[in-house]
């Protein structure tokens, strides 16, 4: 039974219920979705003692403003984001990420900005009371797929929070968000479509994040790769972190809720262990590339997934 | 039977059946990737088969490229019985306000409107696979008469349920998305179904869809009739 709820009273830009994602559906043209920076959702996750696929809210740039109605409820924000707690007795407190609140009836949690990165993440302990689909409440706005019927969270919306079986500890981590501006990459599987100097460009290059961002993917603007075989090839499969350039020169890269087939050739592919470092990178950010070996990627991943780990295994 | 796979990134396999596009290749993709996916080989998290490639992506943290390619090499390979593929029908209302490009086709192909949708409706067509968009079926072969590429500019904006060809295939828009493809009618159906879990996907790979006419007033009561 649920009792208590956020009442959505300021939605943000994209606020949405997101998880691990959705497997296995490829071929039928449904992408994984899930949180785009998986770390950070996992952080959010464990800090309130959740598991590790408990739906979250994922929100970018401007977060939402939300009133708890109810029981007292805890819950952590992720990522770097700028947020106050402000109390019913008008007291305002200023939050800090990786640190677990806990609310009572009436208080409202505002979720200002992600300061100089993308995406940030909201948990609440017991998790969000969503539907599933292909068990993942992860919406992906343009099929329309998830909870809240695949749409973003609107103003007055309410979000219904569970009722968490285990008591409850205040907790705080001591994390800092760091930045790349270096982002590796393994060669495509149409690397040779590019002129030597295209190559050249990619690799040696720097590039802009430019405007044209979403969930979807990411475009950059920089030195044109230019193309001397095709600009088109046979419409085949696409994975996150695949890097697509179209006839026009500028480079695309595929982010979680992409598109399944696509006809463009491939120059790239981000490694793993960059993805989430990528996801969290604004527009106007500039970014190179670096060329890596399966082999180093490998490893890289490793450490990633590592580290990842011993961050967790200090909250526990 | 895979010509070459190879690494797309550090968490996917290319698998690669050679250029051609034809039903035979594709059927091939198709096979593998229902052996894969019946097998549910430990670390695999997606499948994507396409005309002539199949791509599968894993888990990093349960397994890796290499592995991964052996065991896919040494699978041994069930044939699957094409008796389960459907033949689905299909209704087009080819209207001018669905047909947005009709006109489009018969300046550049030069032959008439009528003669266009009579080649268009006479063919049964195979589903080679399904993507971009959740659902949409990417389907050939088009009569060679009736072929053209893309729209120059893609639209922002394609209608749900649009019927769309574009060099040797066609496809129907499932929900309204971006595109370039030249539309030719509308379907009343509903081509994906999100509360289905188990078939969201009206049509798949391997199945056999034939389209049918039906005026403006059939299309209007199509889903009140079922």
């Amino acid at each position: 039974m649920t009792k208590s709820n956020f009442e959505v009273l300021r939605a943000g830009i994209n606020t949405t219920y997101q998880d691990l994602g959705r497997n296995n559906l490829y071929q039928i043209g449904i992408p994984f979705s899930g949180a785009m920076d998986k770390r950070n959702y996992l952080l959010s996750n464990n800090l309130v003692g959740n598991k590790n696929n408990t739906p979250v809210i994922e929100f970018a740039y401007q977060g939402p403003l939300l009133k708890l109605n109810g029981e007292r409820t805890c819950l952590a924000i992720t990522g770097d984001v700028n947020f106050n707690i402000l109390k019913k007795n008008s007291k305002i407190e200023k939050g800090n990420c990786y640190q677990t609140y806990c609310l009572e009836d009436g208080d409202q949690i505002d979720i200002l900005s992600t300061n100089k990165s993308v995406y940030g993440y909201l948990a609440a302990s017991g998790g969000f009371e969503v539907e599933l689909f292909w068990n993942s409440c992860s919406t992906n706005t343009k099929a329309k797929i998830g909870a809240n019927n695949g749409e973003k969270l609107k103003e007055g919306d309410s979000i219904k929070i569970l009722k968490s079986e285990k008591t409850y500890q205040l907790k705080k981590l001591n994390y800092f968000n760091t930045k790349i501006e270096q982002i590796r990459v393994i060669k495509g599987t149409n690397y040779d479509y590019f002129s030597d100097d295209g190559k050249k460009n990619f690799l040696e290059k720097k590039f802009t994040v430019s405007k044209l961002t979403d969930r979807m993917g990411m475009r950059l603007e920089g030195s044109k790769i230019e193309n001397i075989i095709d600009t088109n090839i046979r419409s085949e499969g696409l994975i996150k972190g695949v890097i697509q350039v179209p006839a026009d020169g500028n480079p695309i890269i595929m982010l979680s809720d992409h598109g399944t087939i696509g006809g463009y050739p491939k120059i790239g592919v981000v490694i793993s262990a960059d993805y989430d470092k990528l996801v969290q990178l604004q527009p106007g950010s500039i970014i190179k590339f670096k060329e890596v070996s399966l082999f180093e990627a490998e490893n890289l991943h490793k450490i990633y997934s590592m580290e990842t780990q011993s961050i967790l295994n200090q909250i526990r | 039977m895979i010509k070459n796979i190879s690494n797309l990134g550090d968490a996917a396999l290319y698998c690669d059946f050679g250029n051609e596009v034809n039903k035979e290749i594709n059927s091939k993709v198709i096979n593998y990737f229902k052996n894969i996916k019946e097998k549910n080989i430990s670390g695999v998290t997606n499948i994507a088969p396409s005309y002539n490639k199949l791509i599968i992506t894993f888990d990093l943290d349960i397994t890796n490229f290499e592995k991964l390619k052996k065991e896919i090499k040494n699978m041994d390979l069930k044939s699957y019985n094409n008796d389960k593929n459907k033949l689905i029908k299909i209704p087009v209302c080819c209207d001018d306000e669905f047909a947005l490009d009709i006109n489009r086709l018969e300046d550049k192909l030069k032959i008439s409107k009528d003669q266009i949708l009579k080649n268009f409706f006479a063919k049964e067509y195979f589903c080679y696979m399904t993507g971009f968009i959740a659902g949409m079926p990417f389907l050939g072969n088009l009569d060679e008469k009736i072929r053209l590429k893309r729209l120059e500019t893609p639209r922002v904006k394609v209608p749900k349920g649009s019927v769309g060809l574009t060099e040797k295939f066609c496809n129907i828009y499932t929900f309204e998305s971006p595109g370039g493809w030249n539309i030719i009618g509308n379907t009343p159906l509903k081509i994906f179904n999100k509360s289905n879990d188990l078939n969201p996907a009206l049509v798949n790979p391997g199945d056999t869809v034939s389209f049918f006419k039906i005026n403006r007033k059939e299309y209007n009561n199509w889903n009140d009739q079922k």
